[in-house]
């Protein structure tokens, strides 16, 4: 007897626990395997962009914190490099080590949240979700001892950063580095072999290398499919010209390339960090720089490459005290562009896994 | 996917719990114990030095939510009367631009943390409510303060 079925439409979001914020995806299914994906997002915008253009130059460093928030140093360095590009500001030696130094510990924090809740994602419910947080609580520590906040730092400025580090600051970081690299191997020894993951995410969500470059991936979601594109390599902002450190790839761009990319690029960071703690000199923290910053007019563009990938501002100045335009180039938005070529033709469970795998952050895409 | 591997995984599972489980605990049970938290923090409220302020508002100008409200009023001596000094923190984001702004010294971030209120009319402070003498202020921007503080409590400093 030939049974009569038809496809299924079935909602996932806006909120789910697998959809890391407010997104939401309308999969049409075929018994279990999806047939069609359509994502929809939208549901947390605050009109960022708009909101930028009737502040003041350093009244929109606040908002960039909102955009990535878990990774908001490397939005506030890319914010504050594209207006200083477009004042011709100088960043002072020692700011421009500390840039470096925070935003390589946000980069480890933001990889640690990845990877934790991708693997959550993978059905291992939050023992290794809670390992991850529990080593990020260091370096979130170490942020409030600099900062005073713990997740919204707003600590670049332009022309610098806010606040000198504090005295206690770089013992702790230089205790804190040795610690991690212990706990990123016993996690590494756990889980890369582990054969449930490899079961789970190998040869799972291919993204096809030519796909990748064309809707202008970036991040560990370019570099699983093998592509050597780092922006701290490619294009060196700030002083990343002067360490050394390696850029780590994939082989074949699955979801578990993309997470060994997350988990190596820890490696890279702590490298990265021990360098940059050696060699941090004394000095100024801020350049000379008024209080209302009037850039000429004209327009700049300034990238930094995030935990997602490359974050992006391009700001036009009218000459004013407020930025007469600001775009975000957010990378998990155009990252999601690959999702639904991705997931077509997989299972249900392995949307879940291969959503997971691009670790976004809701803030950015909806902005 | 062969599983010519199967139990490992398991094998190495149980030996990072038990690992895990003769490590230190980290939680704290909040409300009973706390930590000390950081020097800088940027406490969701303001505090405010009646004797350095000069009423030039120029935190009022750079707050980038606008939730700082004064008035002055000519004084004597080529010096202003602070009116009115009002700050809605419940719209305040905590980003301390105010508190960096301020070209005398006078606002300083709060160091408390637990600031809920049962209503909304009690997070606007008036400048009574903000007094130095009254608050403990934080050393976020104001690094003169911050020996007078407690030291942070920190994860990576405790014992395994």
């Amino acid at each position: 007897m030939q049974l009569r079925t038809e496809p299924f439409v079935l909602n996932i979001g806006p909120v789910h626990p697998s959809t890391h914020g407010v997104f939401r995806m309308r999969a049409t299914l075929d018994g279990e395997v999806v047939v069609d994906l359509e994502p929809v997002f939208g549901y947390l915008h605050r009109g960022i962009e708009k909101l930028a253009e009737e502040r003041t130059y350093s009244g929109v460093i606040p908002l960039t914190d909102r955009l990535d928030y878990v990774a908001s140093i490397t939005n506030n360095l890319a914010y504050v490099l594209a207006v200083e590009k477009l004042a011709g500001i100088t960043v002072p030696e020692r700011a421009e080590y500390i840039r470096v130094i925070t935003s390589e510990m946000q980069r480890i924090a933001a990889h640690l949240v990845s990877v934790g809740s991708f693997l959550n994602d993978a059905g291992a419910y939050f023992t290794p979700f809670l390992y991850m947080y529990r080593e990020r609580e260091n370096i979130v520590d170490l942020f409030d001892m600099l900062c005073g906040q713990r997740l919204l730092y707003s600590y670049m400025r332009i022309g610098g950063v806010s606040q000198d580090l504090p005295d206690e600051f770089l013992p702790a970081l230089r205790k804190f580095i040795p610690h991690m690299r212990s706990r990123i191997n016993e996690y590494d020894w756990l889980l890369k072999e582990n054969e449930i993951l490899l079961a789970r995410a190998k040869g799972v969500g291919i993204l096809p290398r030519e796909t990748a470059i064309s809707i202008g991936a970036s991040g560990p979601v370019l570099r699983g499919c093998g592509v050597k594109w780092d922006l701290r390599k490619a294009d060196p902002y700030s002083i990343y010209d002067r360490f050394e450190f390696d850029i780590p790839t994939g082989i074949q761009g699955d979801c578990y390339d993309r997470y060994r990319v997350r988990v190596e690029e820890m490696r890279q960071s702590l490298r990265i960090l021990e360098q940059a703690v050696e060699q941090i000199p004394a000095g100024e923290i801020r350049g000379d720089v008024p209080q209302l910053v009037r850039p000429p007019a004209g327009e700049a563009y300034a990238h930094v490459e995030g935990p997602t990938g490359e974050v992006g501002f391009h700001v036009v100045s009218d000459g004013s005290i407020a930025p007469y335009r600001c775009h975000i180039r957010a990378p998990s938005l155009m990252n999601l562009t690959a999702l639904k070529d991705m997931i077509v033709g997989w299972k249900v469970q392995d949307l879940i896994l291969i959503f997971g795998s691009f670790a976004i952050t809701m803030g950015e895409v909806d902005r | 996917m062969k599983f010519e591997r199967y139990g490992i995984g398991i094998a190495k599972g149980l030996t990072v719990t038990m690992r895990n489980l003769l490590r230190r605990r980290i939680t704290t049970q909040y409300p009973e114990q706390r930590l000390t938290v950081s020097r800088r923090t940027r406490g969701n409220e303001l505090v405010w030095s009646k004797e350095k302020c000069t009423g030039c508002a120029t935190c009022a100008k750079t707050c980038p939510q606008g939730v700082i409200h004064i008035v002055t009023s000519p004084g004597e001596e080529n010096s202003y009367e602070v009116e009115e000094f009002e700050v809605d923190t419940g719209y305040c984001i905590s980003c301390g631009l105010c508190v960096e702004a301020c070209p005398y010294d006078a606002l300083y971030m709060s160091y408390a943390f637990e600031l809920a209120r049962y209503r909304r009319g009690e997070l606007v402070l008036s400048r009574n409510d903000m007094l130095i003498e009254n608050k403990q202020a934080s050393a976020y921007f104001r690094p003169e303060i911050s020996e007078t503080l407690p030291e942070q409590e920190l994860l990576i400093d405790r014992k395994e």
